[in-house]
């Protein structure tokens, strides 16, 4: 449990470290751009996010502390939800300029607390006068302070104020707070930031000329989110440093729900989170998901339950079959013996998943170029289908390697100098073959080059040739020329081509084999794609249609089970009046419905009752009837209606 | 398509003949005249014969058989229903537009019950617009086409059946889907008359469908109209889908809950009466429990990871959240909501985290403060844990945005755990993105199938049980308490009002009249008098004034009907 903390910190901080270096680019350009304010114009810049709201907050968290990092002390970020009207905008404004004071000076603490405690008003005026008090503050500081300030920020830091959802503020708020603002400019230097999710259009159409006028906006596009998340699954998966893995079907969940649903990084971080969370909870082995050097440690402290735990992997026992009876012995009954053969293989699994990460990305520079991206654009996508079966084996790979056999020089040069990089950079000795060989093609293609120039220089003179002829010479040559083409031996361009694709497949087929193949993989990979799919998209409603039209599901009972979709007269309740209301129309009698439940559930109870006692409505049937009709209004299905009396309204489908 | 075939070879055994419309729409108003209600008794024996037989039913002719004696009966029950009651929708489109679920016997025949065909057709006729009804049923409602051809195919028994105009009227209207099945319709057609399959084949083809074939039988004028109307309507199916759903008809049975002569149950004896019927199903609904209750110690953990539980399901999730804070919640601050309770408000709950939990005595300005003083507390002192329980997030009083949105960022504080139940089917539309990520749901299903005691214990729900009981009491005990005089004059006004219950559009009694009875009942001698006594009821609430339009004051009981009649029996028992 310790490791998953660990891991959900460094998750967290790879985040922010990224979104803040997404933004610092931002942060070089507001600079240089507030130095030339205009007359009573507000510098302004917008940002233009994107609909994945939900990772808004951390990126203007981000920012706001860079900003107040590298520019200037006095941020507030202000939310449309706070900001009911000016008044309280101008309050929230306010606080959190002079919070952020405390932070910056606290010998101006105590100053600080007198001021909202006098609770001036909150106005403009007052808070230039507080700007001005502070910006003299700390010009007549002692001069070894004001160096060290003015070094970090300028004579007069100016005031950012950060509006996160521009869309959703009232329209009046901020019209009111530009105009006032702009009035004062002089005297306070203010830049505002418009957090905007949709389009930049919008500002024109929440403001009006006459206010949109005083503004000097600048825009700024972030990243698209689609572009964060290849970041974050290339730092999170397709790296040796994490040794927990994601499965294939949950890495599908995750970026099914990503891109259908939210496209919010957030999202699928919190859905990582929790696949670590349930990957430790509920596999006992997951002890061994570590660090390779903590690997040997763990290994040994294993009990005897742990390791019979590992024979009854599946992977495992698939190795133990393979291997010879006396080793099978061995491995079954002798726990130290498992325990030294468990870490060579923990250890065979790292190496693994090192050299995967490698080719992947040499198989992804291959892929990405080719035309009509047969494996995918993006690395995840490869990824995805690596891990789903054998690459090799699916015709989408067939028809890649097809494609670079076509590949024209130039392009197939420069990929191989990537894959040589790629490959170098590993630690491991494994790929030093690999690179020597991919160098020895290079110098090959160099060589073909020089060759090739030779050959277009004896080529030219024919065709100039050709050209003296005329047409029906032309043609025979022409034809001669095809014949011979098709008959001629593939040019030495073309065997060096199919060489190095042929290269290629054999790296993949040695290093890109399915991880579900490999032994003990289930320690570290998460695969459980139904339950993470359970708990972060979860279907209520099916879940309620199914409790009602088959209970049988949930109840095990023989009396429920029936065919293709009908219900028993034995049903709960609740079911079988759920059954009847979903034969009527937009208003159900009340009158009606009951007497239809108390006929299936006599029915049900006494199927040789007399025709006497059912005359009347037995009272607890009634009773029941009435519970359930308003647990069915509980749950939404129906509503009282007014139109007629004793009648219900129908909430749901098919009524309407 | 077993269905066309099966409905062919009944209907060559059954004789057709020739009826004019009028005639046919003479005899359904004499039917509905005269038809008496059959004895509810004899229905149910034969629906119960019904549920028994159906087990093994399958496509053959001895279900249409059934289905027509089992319709005939149901017709019986029905049959009290007006014809002339303005509406001239036919079964046929009541059924369409539904889902409907042709496996499901007994909900089939529940349905007959609950649903209130509006034709009165004599027995022998019966089986044509029991066509009607059923055929669409058959199909699924997304085949228009197909729903419109089996509609098609029974309009062939058009010379003897009832269909109102507008139905057939709808019927005419697909013509160009129907070609494909032009064949079988020539065919049907052949068999029908001779002469009638000449005249078909001399039209175009894609008009030598029901139109004509109709405009054999029907009378001249009467076939030129339905022309006009057919071509207006050619291939409108959407707008034909949107009309038969916008139709604001609804065909329901008049029958009211007065009329079983039940007496209303309040909500003691709802109670008690359940509580001494068995529950169904106890050991599985049990076993079910345990699964959800070995989770405990798993929502434990993921709680404390900064994840928030939600459970969602059919069945109360009341007793399982309560097991949850008995066995690991005993030792640490917990909070249970009741959202189910029909007077909470956010502001409640936020009340008692700051009276309780941080005690903090002191009013707060509005909601949002509240929250920001929690989140510093709760910021300021890491060691301040709190469990909140909350069960029906979804209820009444806690639905709203704002609530939500405050109860949303209260959970994303890191060491407020939050675990809540929801029971709405559309509960998860409560929640945009920015919500859910404050939130930070994990979903669990606990499907319980407990019933729902507490949660509809405070909802008004239906006005079965309680209200008409507890006006009844109140106007008793209100009344007991005033004079003898007073008594008469409140009497006079109910019973005017009843004798007036017909009249939709009454306004109430005016003063003047209202005073000259009571003077000739020697009940005031003064309008003063009366105007005083008046105001006593006013202040009681038991009428209500109202100015018309001529300024006159105009008297009015705000109690239904049934209250006031059981409120003049009460008082003649005791007079």
């Amino acid at each position: 449990q310790q490791i998953q903390e660990n891991l959900n910190k460094q998750l967290l901080d790879n985040l922010v470290s990224f979104l803040s270096r997404s933004h610092s680019g931002f942060q070089e350009k507001t600079t240089e751009w507030t130095c030339r304010m205009k007359f009573r114009e507000i510098p302004t810049a917008a940002l233009v996010l994107g609909v994945n709201v939900t990772d808004h907050d951390l990126t203007f968290r981000g920012l706001s502390d860079v900003l107040q990092d590298n520019i200037t002390p006095y941020v507030a970020l202000l939310e449309a939800k706070d900001c009911p009207g000016i008044k309280n905008l101008m309050q929230k404004l306010m606080g959190q300029l002079m919070k952020c004071d405390i932070v910056v000076d606290s010998l101006e603490y105590e100053d600080c607390v007198q001021v909202s405690q006098n609770k001036i008003p909150c106005s403009m005026p007052s808070l230039i006068s507080w700007y001005d008090s502070v910006t003299k503050k700390t010009d007549s500081e002692t001069p070894s302070k004001k160096k060290n300030s003015s070094s970090r920020h300028w004579q007069s830091p100016p005031v950012v104020v950060i509006f996160k959802d521009m869309e959703s503020f009232t329209t009046k708020v901020l019209q009111d707070f530009i105009v006032i603002s702009s009035q004062h400019i002089h005297e306070l230097p203010l830049v505002l930031i418009f957090g905007i999710a949709t389009s930049p259009m919008i500002i024109h159409r929440l403001l009006p000329h006459s206010v949109s006028s005083l503004l000097c906006i600048e825009l700024f596009q972030s990243l698209s989110c689609k572009e964060h998340l290849s970041t974050i699954i290339d730092k999170l998966l397709l790296t040796s440093r994490f040794p927990f893995k994601l499965g294939e079907k949950v890495l599908q969940v995750l970026i099914n729900i990503f891109l259908y649903h939210d496209f919010s990084v957030h999202n699928f971080i919190k859905g990582f989170q929790l696949c670590i969370v349930e990957h430790f909870y509920s596999q006992p082995l997951s002890v061994l998901c570590c660090h390779l050097v903590d690997i040997k440690k763990r290994v040994y402290s294993l009990s005897h339950d742990q390791c019979e735990n590992i024979r009854r992997l599946p992977s495992f026992r698939r190795y133990v079959e393979k291997q010879d009876s006396e080793k099978q012995i061995e491995l079954l009954t002798n726990d130290s013996f498992l325990k030294e053969e468990t870490e060579k293989l923990l250890e065979d699994l790292h190496v693994y998943h090192e050299n995967y990460v490698r080719i992947l990305r040499c198989l992804h520079v291959f892929t990405s170029s080719l035309p009509k991206y047969p494996l995918g654009k993006q690395i995840r996508e490869l990824h995805c289908a690596c891990l789903e079966n054998r690459l090799w084996e699916t015709e989408e790979y067939e028809s890649s390697l097809q494609l670079a056999r076509m590949l024209n020089k130039t392009d197939l040069v420069t990929m191989l100098q990537q894959c040589v990089e790629i490959l170098m950079s590993s630690s491991g000795k494994e790929f030093d073959r690999a690179v020597e060989k991919l160098k020895e093609f290079l110098t090959q293609f160099q060589n073909l080059e020089e060759a090739s120039q030779e050959r277009d220089v004896s080529a030219s003179p024919q065709k100039e040739l050709q050209k003296k002829t005329d047409l029906y010479h032309l043609q025979k040559t022409l034809l001669e020329l095809k014949e011979s083409r098709r008959s001629k031996k593939l040019t030495k361009f073309e065997m060096l081509r199919f060489e190095v694709v042929d290269y290629i497949d054999s790296l993949v087929r040695r290093y890109l084999v399915p991880a579900d193949e490999r032994t003990l993989h289930e320690v570290v990979y998460f695969n459980a794609a139904a339950v993470l799919r359970g708990h972060l998209n979860a279907a209520p409603r099916t879940a309620l249609h199914t409790a009602l039209n088959n209970p049988h599901w949930y109840l095990k009972n023989q009396a429920l089970r029936c065919d293709g979709g009908g219900i028993s007269n034995k049903a709960p309740d609740i079911c079988i009046v759920y059954k009847l209301h979903l034969e009527c129309g937009r208003l159900i009698n009340l009158v009606d419905w009951l007497e239809a439940f108390s006929t299936v559930v006599m029915a049900a109870e006494e199927p040789n009752a007399d025709a006497a006692s059912s005359d009347q409505v037995d009272d607890v049937i009634h009773a029941r009837f009435i519970r359930a009709v308003s647990e069915l209004e509980l749950l939404g299905f129906i509503k009282p209606s007014k139109q007629k009396t004793d009648h219900v309204a129908r909430l749901t489908w098919g009524g309407c | 398509m077993s269905r066309p075939e099966g409905m062919r070879g009944s209907r060559r055994s059954l004789q057709v003949k020739f009826v004019p419309d009028e005639d046919v729409l003479k005899h359904i108003s004499d039917d509905s005249g005269t038809k008496v209600r059959k004895d509810k008794a004899q229905l149910s024996v034969s629906v119960k014969r019904f549920v028994k037989k159906l087990e093994n039913i399958s496509n053959n002719e001895a279900q249409e058989i059934l289905e027509e004696k089992n319709y005939v009966a149901a017709l019986g029950i029905c049959a009290q229903d007006p014809v002339g009651n303005g509406s001239d929708i036919s079964g046929g489109e009541v059924y369409s537009f539904q889902t409907p679920k042709r496996s499901n016997k007994m909900a089939e025949l529940a349905s007959e019950l609950a649903q209130t065909p509006e034709k009165n057709v004599a027995p022998d006729r019966s089986k044509c617009p029991e066509k009607m009804a059923k055929t669409p049923q058959n199909s699924k409602m997304f085949l228009l086409i197909h729903v419109f051809s089996l509609l098609f195919q029974s309009k062939k028994k058009e010379f003897v059946s009832t269909t109102p105009y507008r139905l057939r009227k709808r019927l005419a209207a697909p013509d160009p889907y129907l070609e494909s099945e032009s064949e079988y319709s020539a065919s049907c057609s052949e068999e029908e008359d001779e002469d009638e399959q000449k005249e078909v084949s001399t039209v175009l083809s894609d008009q030598k469908t029901p139109a004509k074939t109709k405009s054999a039988s029907t009378p001249p004028p009467r076939n030129s109209l339905a022309k006009k109307k057919k071509e207006q309507k050619m291939g409108n199916l959407v707008e034909e889908y949107f009309e038969a759903h916008s139709s604001s008809k609804v065909l329901t049975s008049d029958r009211t809950l007065q009329k079983l002569r039940k007496r209303r149950l309040d909500q003691k004896t709802l109670h008690d009466l359940l509580k001494n019927a068995p529950l169904a199903y106890a050991a599985e609904i049990r076993d079910l429990n345990q699964q959800h209750e070995s989770l405990f110690s798993k929502w434990m953990l993921q709680l404390h990871l900064g994840f928030n539980i939600v459970l969602y399901g059919l069945g109360s999730k009341r007793d399982l959240l309560e097991k949850f804070r008995t066995s690991l919640l005993q030792d640490s601050v917990h909070l249970v909501v009741n959202g189910y309770f029909p007077s909470i408000t956010v502001r409640s709950i936020l009340n008692s985290i700051t009276e309780e939990v941080l005690d903090h005595i002191g009013t707060f300005r509005s909601p949002l403060d509240q929250l920001e003083f929690i989140t510093k507390r709760f910021k300021e002192d890491s060691s301040l844990e709190l469990y909140v329980l909350i069960h029906n997030l979804d209820s009444q009083m806690l639905r709203g945005e704002r609530s939500q949105q405050i109860l949303a960022q209260l959970s994303s504080l890191p060491s407020i755990y939050l675990i809540a139940s929801i029971d709405h089917i559309n509960a998860p539309l409560m929640w945009d993105q920015a919500k859910l990520s404050l939130y930070n749901w994990l979903w669990y299903e606990t499907t319980t199938f407990n019933p729902y005691v507490e949660e509809t214990s405070y909802e008004n729900s239906l006005l079965v049980q309680q209200s008409g009981s507890l006006a009844l009491s109140s106007l008793m005990h209100v009344l007991h308490s005033l004079t003898l005089n007073a008594r008469g004059i409140f009497r006079l006004l109910a019973q005017h009002q009843l004798e007036k219950k017909d009249n939709p559009s009454y306004p109430g009694l005016s003063f003047q009249d209202f005073y000259q009875q009571c003077r000739e009942a020697f009940l005031v001698n003064s309008d003063l008098t009366l105007r005083a006594q008046l105001t006593e009821f006013r202040d009681h609430k038991l009428i209500r004034t109202k100015r018309g339009a001529d300024g006159v004051e105009y008297l009015l009981i705000p109690v239904d009907d049934s209250t006031l009649t059981d409120f003049l029996e009460k008082e003649d028992e005791d007079v």
